[in-house]
């Protein structure tokens, strides 16, 4: 290659420009750009003298407008006089929550049964077994269904519950957790866990620096969790104990609508949130456990020997010399099923979820304003997969195996 | 200025379609290809339903038979799109459906931003509330505290949040995509209440598991004329919707039925024989043949036929005229006179 370079660098032009393959290779890029460029104009202009012609509004005036209608979760302040805007916005984070939780979930169990899928215990290798040619050979959406309407009509109704320890109560409405209310020195807590954070990487670092010198270990794990867990609740002890927690309210007696929980009492997970999640963690899950098989299986044998005749017992073997050689196969593909359950989170609408895509009907139809909504739904999905995507690539990039 | 921002949203698609429903005519469109593309719901009982042959019946239906019937002397030359709540606008504005007869509401918004225009109305209709007998609630000022199903994307939704917020009673609601799982979760117990319009209702109650279990409450919360939509700017076939809706009405109201219409072609009243196309040329002005109204009868029935036939008190539904009946019978349809 850099011979060719210098060649054709050094060697005066001596045909015509036509035959140079520099010139040529600029002018077809050229032409490229320009054709896609004056598509995109054609497609554009053709679209707004459509909309003209049959007088459609469009335009982004109405995000400001009054949305005029409610919704059954909100991360943050929404009622009926919000705009449509902020009712796209509530839409947008709900995304994010389903997303984010689903993903974790997603990430632990199938680990777990990857795993699990390795074991020589007969009986737990035939149950992942099961587990994953059952899941991944159903559709998403029948998945939603099941956990939703299965679920909802196997749980108490709206005026009965189940509790646990009289703190955690679940019912057809859905699961209702006690709501912490923070007062003044509360703050004392939240710089606690920050503090505990970094003095865990602190210490992680000069554990590892340590072993790295002296060959000695040091229970980072543990001395983490002390930090991260125990600080935050001494700070608590200390300060006075700044929160009480606001139970959910269960009502026995009054007029029958009224009856069961008391509506913005207390956390309730509304019963959407909790199937849309379990189906897309249990879906993605199982082809997480597949990736997690083929990542470890990709690890020659001889590492596994090689440990052992280190010393090594089976549960390190896996945790330093499998699983982070492993995690090079397995991470690429891993982005592709996080992308994958971000993106099938728009299934939602069918269970009443109010995502991204929900949220975004309604205002379509309320506004009429499909192009600019629709808009909206691509370059969102389209950012969150990108961010993720470079999340793990920076990820992937730190994981890769160094070559010395 | 906002509409510079356009060229950012990738309109392709609609863009496209657009240019070729703007080339014709939606009448020489229809006649070239031989049908008509009727958007319809995805199963309402009485209004739009395919039955156990997989034949499309209804209200609503009747209405785009009726047309086909005008047009073609054929009341079976129409396809139907079932469409959701959200898509059916965009289908329409798209040129994908040539009419929308799909229990839709007449709003000011819809009529002037859409580039659309309501052709009539064939069903006024009103926002209701259905609930569980054993609950014991008479009225709907009693669902204080409520959890409420309905569907995503209708002005079912805004209306019960103006209802509610009006009384100060605090709600949640719970909307789903399609009627079926409105219904799922309402039959689940998800929801204490199902709100949408009251001739919806008594419609979805029949998909209930025990229908007779379940009351819809008196009050009316809202008005609902529900009517066909076509597209902005072909005023030749809005008239035909408008006036295809017309003829049942007046075809009702002159008393000429889908039996005796032959009958009455020989009749002495002037305003039936304009009507039916023995005098004048009412039909020609609208771009179809003088016995287009004459065909619509024939083939599809009056008003009163389509109505007893899919929604009235013989049928499951069992809903009365009420407010549907004629001007002169105490209700509220009243067609202009073909003159």
């Amino acid at each position: 290659m850099s011979v060719m370079e210098q060649d054709s660098a050094g060697a005066p032009a001596r045909a015509s420009l036509l035959y140079d393959p520099k010139v040529r290779s600029i002018f077809y890029q050229v032409l490229l750009v320009v054709v896609v460029v004056a598509l995109g104009y054609v497609i554009v202009s053709n679209t707004i003298t459509n909309l003209e012609r049959q007088n459609i509004a469009s335009g982004w005036g109405f995000l400001e407008n009054t949305a005029g209608f409610g919704t059954n979760q909100s991360l943050v302040q929404y009622s009926e006089t919000s705009s449509y805007g902020r009712a796209l916005y509530v839409g947008f984070l709900n995304t994010l929550l389903v997303a984010a939780i689903g993903i974790l979930f997603a990430t632990i169990l199938g680990f777990i049964i990857g795993i699990a899928r390795l074991s020589n215990n007969w009986v737990i290798n035939r149950l992942a077994y099961c587990y994953v040619e059952l899941v991944r050979n159903i559709p998403l959406l029948l998945q939603i269904f099941f956990w939703y309407f299965a679920v909802l009509r196997s749980i108490p109704g709206k005026r009965d519950k189940w509790s646990i320890f009289d703190t955690v109560h679940l019912n057809i409405g859905g699961l209702r957790l006690p709501k912490p209310i923070w007062e003044p020195g509360a703050e004392w807590i939240g710089y606690a866990v920050i503090i505990g954070i970094a003095a865990s990487f602190f210490v992680a670092r000069w554990a590892r620096k340590r072993q790295e010198d002296t060959g000695q270990q040091f229970p980072v794990f543990w001395t983490a969790m002390g930090l991260i867990v125990g600080v935050p609740i001494i700070t608590y002890l200390v300060t006075g104990m700044p929160m009480t927690l606001e139970h959910p309210n269960f009502v026995e007696t009054g007029p029958i609508m009224l009856r069961g929980f008391e509506l913005n009492v207390g956390i309730n997970v509304i019963p959407e949130f909790l199937a849309l999640t379990a189906a897309l963690s249990i879906y993605t899950a199982s082809f997480i456990a597949e990736i997690v098989r083929a990542g470890i299986q990709a690890v020659n044998h001889g590492q596994t020997e090689a440990a052992h005749a280190l010393g090594l017992r089976n549960g390190p073997t896996l945790r330093l010399v499998i699983i982070p050689q492993a995690m090079r196969v397995i991470i690429p593909p891993l982005t592709s099923q996080y992308l994958n359950l971000t993106k099938n989170s728009s299934l939602a609408v069918a269970i009443a979820y109010p995502d991204l895509v929900s949220m975004g009907g309604t205002v379509l139809n309320q506004t009429g304003q499909a192009i600019e909504i629709i808009g909206i739904w691509m370059a969102v999905y389209l950012s969150l997969s990108l961010i993720t995507s470079a999340f793990m690539n920076w990820y992937n990039q730190r994981m890769a195996l160094v070559e010395r | 200025m906002s509409k510079k921002f356009l060229p950012l949203v990738l309109g392709a698609a609609m863009g496209v379609a657009a240019t070729t429903a703007a080339g014709a005519t939606t009448l020489e469109d229809v006649k070239a290809k031989g049908f008509i593309q009727c958007g319809v719901s995805q199963g309402l009982p009485g209004f739009s339903n395919p039955d156990s042959q997989g034949n499309w019946t209804g209200l609503d239906v009747d209405l785009c038979r009726a047309m086909a019937a005008a047009v073609f002397g054929d009341a079976s030359a129409v396809k139907f799109t079932p469409l959701s709540a959200k898509e059916r606008f965009t289908a329409l504005q798209s040129g994908e459906i040539d009419v929308l007869s799909r229990n839709t509401t007449w709003t000011m918004s819809r009529d002037t931003q859409l580039g659309l225009n309501f052709a009539g109305v064939n069903y006024y209709d009103g926002q209701g509330f259905m609930v569980r007998k054993d609950l014991g609630v008479t009225s709907a000022l009693e669902l204080s505290g409520a959890s409420v199903c309905t569907n995503t994307g209708t002005t079912t939704e805004l209306n019960v949040a103006d209802y509610f917020r009006a009384n100060n009673m605090p709600y949640e609601i719970v909307a789903f995509e399609k009627a079926d799982e409105v219904v799922a979760a309402y039959d689940a117990g998800r929801c204490d209440v199902y709100t949408t319009d009251a001739s919806g209702l008594y419609a979805q109650r029949l998909k209930l598991t025990n229908p007779a279990d379940h009351m819809v409450l008196p009050e009316i919360i809202s008005k609902e004329p529900l009517g066909p939509v076509v597209r902005q700017g072909d005023d030749e076939w809005f008239n035909i919707t408008k006036w295809t809706l017309n003829a049942m009405l007046n075809a009702e109201e002159l008393g000429v039925t889908s039996e005796n219409v032959d009958d009455m072609k020989s009749s002495d009243d002037p305003s039936v024989k304009r009507l039916l196309g023995v005098e004048g040329a009412f039909g020609e002005a609208i771009g179809l043949s003088n016995d287009w109204a004459y065909s619509i009868v024939k083939n599809v029935g009056n008003y009163e036929e389509s109505f007893n036939a899919n929604v009235g008190p013989d049928t499951p539904l069992g809903i009365s005229r009420g407010v549907n009946a004629l001007w002169n019978d105490g209700g509220f349809m009243y067609a202009p006179p073909v003159r």
